[in-house]
């Protein structure tokens, strides 16, 4: 265990980033992460890498489809709208099968919006986002020291399974100031032989998304499929909050949303609602082995701060063994302790 | 007995899919008749967009990237900042670059990015179908112009090379052609520069190439030559836009 010392969301990012041999960013300011390239803007030329400000989000998730081909580690960062820009190459990385990392500091839409805080691009980033038959891996931080830790895995589960990852946090978590521990991470950064490096003693190394002939692109969509039932057998992450015997009601949030959810269920417990949590980190593969055992649960609430999107994840995961509620609050507003309080005195 | 011509070896054995008479296949092989005589055809990574182009990555034989419509710059931005060693190259046509790639193509030269790019004007969407182009000339018919391009309806053509010579960052900009032979090897000594000014560190460097699209236009080759040389040329002069290296 290293020294803990104090650090903003943003900014957890980018060391983040930079420890896990990141060498290159390619991103176009956005409120609310503009922290975040200012960093790295600062850090990379001193580890010898490149940062890049783009003309648009558009060139920037190329620039990262070039850096990710010529084998290096590679993130770009956006709010929202960017993030919309982004789909199309996000969609070619995945077919290319490239690995790399994109954050989402998520404001609130649908269009312009607003930069507060939102989780309203969930079905984006878990539902596909782009054209075609791909998944992302998606993480959802809750404290900076996780901004640490989820970065590091985005990228080391990117390379593992050559993929694209995504980074999904809340526009607040940005802001965030916590005390984090380094730790002593070591990189899990494996060969690349298909990496563009030029063809010096080798036969020539393509990457492309193109597959022309519909036999030979529903067999590469199989393959793409192997992979995906591979991450979703091994990558389900989440933390359990007073998730016990005794729970008879169970909360389910993600992100910094899970944090007001916690206060919620120590509230509750307070007044005799027996209530735990479910905060999944993994949002895609999402986290279907949380749900196994809800033998005691009577009902379940899901809370976001949004309309309702991460609750169909819930309910297939649950698949009509218990009630599912839902709490939801849009534009930038989010859930307060109270309200969940009263939602849960109201399925009770 | 001596063989004195014979394939690049920086082309694949892989038939061109071009239509018949169709001057892309003349301007791969220039290219990689010039990655064949600089040497450098282990450390040329190339970048193909989406056009008739597409298949470019099967039949250059170098490391090749397949890039997003119009991206293609963007692309070799990301490869050539990654790996800056490496001679990085885009063949794109013109809906590509000078149409939805336009912000791409722009940025890369007014960042003096290090790279080469090969520019096919045939001044329609070939792969398509014969849509109108950006590079479309005035008075052209085509499948989205059917009564041809007036100024009216969809403006003037777009000409990159004067545009683009227009910005700081770009080093060199030549327009040539393919279509008679001394014409070709004015296009190979271009692209010969074009790539020597990367491997000297020097970038901005674009050659555009007219280019004859028989199919779509609805003509033979040879007289798609010379409808070529009586529309396009007086719209798109042929010539060296820039060259910081002569200055
Ligand atoms: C985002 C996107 N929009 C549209 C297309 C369809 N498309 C494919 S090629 C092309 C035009 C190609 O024309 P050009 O760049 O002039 O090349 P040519 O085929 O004439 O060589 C278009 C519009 C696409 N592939 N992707
Ligand atoms: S459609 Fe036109 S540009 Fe495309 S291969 Fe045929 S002749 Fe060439």
């Amino acid at each position: 265990m290293g020294e803990k010392i104090l650090m903003k969301g943003n900014e957890a990012i980018g060391e983040a980033a930079i420890s896990a041999g990141c060498r290159c960013f390619f991103g176009y300011p956005i409120t609310p992460q503009s922290e975040l390239p200012a960093f790295l803007a600062k850090k990379m030329p001193l580890v010898g890498g490149v940062f890049l400000q783009a003309e648009s989000e558009i060139a920037a998730i190329n620039m990262v489809y070039g850096a990710a081909s010529a084998g290096v580690r590679v993130m770009t960062s956006s709010s929202s709208p960017g993030i919309s820009l982004k789909q199309e190459g996000i969609s070619y990385i995945a077919g290319a099968e490239l690995p790399v990392l994109i954050c989402n500091v998520q404001r609130a839409g649908p269009g312009l919006g607003t930069i507060q805080p939102s989780q309203s691009d969930y079905f984006q980033a878990v539902k596909g986002g782009g054209h075609g038959d791909y998944r992302l891996i998606v993480l959802s931080p809750s404290s900076v020291q996780e901004v640490i830790d989820l970065i590091r895995l985005g990228f080391d589960l990117a390379d593992k399974y050559k993929t694209p990852a995504m980074f999904l946090a809340e526009g607040m978590l940005g802001q965030l100031m916590e005390p984090v521990d380094l730790g002593d991470y070591k990189p899990n950064i494996p060969d690349k032989p298909w990496a563009l490096t030029g063809c010096k003693g080798r036969e020539k190394n393509i990457v492309t998304s193109l597959w022309i002939d519909p036999e030979e692109l529903e067999r590469h969509n199989l393959e793409l499929q192997k992979k995906y039932a591979k991450i979703k057998e091994n990558e389900q992450r989440w933390e359990e909050f007073k998730f016990d015997d005794e729970a008879e009601y169970l909360i389910v949030a993600h992100g910094t949303m899970a944090r007001i959810a916690k206060s919620a269920v120590i509230k509750a417990r307070e007044e005799g609602i027996k209530t735990g949590l479910i905060r999944p980190i993994s949002l895609w593969p999402y986290p279907e082995k949380a749900f196994a055992n809800l033998k005691n649960i009577k009902k379940i609430l899901v809370v976001e701060m949004s309309m309702g999107q991460m609750v169909e994840d819930v309910r297939l995961s649950v698949n009509g063994r218990v009630p599912v509620e839902f709490f939801g609050r849009a534009g930038g507003m989010f859930p307060t302790v109270n309200q969940i309080l009263g939602k849960l005195r109201e399925i009770k | 007995m001596e063989k004195i011509f014979g394939m690049p070896k920086s082309l694949t054995a892989k038939p061109f899919s071009f239509c018949a008479g169709c001057t892309h296949g003349i301007i791969h092989r220039l290219v990689a008749e010039v990655i064949d005589e600089l040497g450098i055809k282990e450390s040329a990574i190339g970048v193909g967009s989406v056009g008739c182009s597409v298949f470019s990555y099967e039949f250059f034989d170098v490391d090749m990237a397949s890039a997003s419509h119009g991206r293609a710059p963007a692309v070799a931005t990301g490869i050539k900042r990654a790996r800056p060693n490496n001679i990085v190259f885009t063949y794109q046509g013109d809906g590509d670059l000078a149409a939805i790639g336009t912000a791409e193509i722009v940025h890369a030269a007014a960042r003096s990015e290090k790279i080469t790019v090969i520019f096919v004007n045939n001044a329609i969407y070939g792969m398509t179908g014969g849509q109108m182009a950006p590079t479309t000339v005035l008075g052209q018919k085509t499948e989205t112009t059917p009564y041809g391009r007036t100024v009216e309806n969809q403006g003037y053509p777009v000409k990159m090379s004067e545009m683009l010579s227009a910005l700081d960052g770009s080093n060199f900009i030549e327009r040539v052609t393919v279509v008679t032979p001394a014409y070709v090897n004015k296009a190979k000594a271009a692209i010969k520069k074009a790539f020597q000014y990367q491997i000297e560190g020097k970038g901005f460097n674009l050659v555009e190439v007219l280019s004859t699209c028989p199919s779509c236009w609805g003509m033979p080759p040879l007289k798609a030559m010379d409808w070529l040389k009586e529309n396009m040329l007086p719209v798109f002069p042929l010539g060296v836009y820039k060259d910081n290296g002569n200055k």
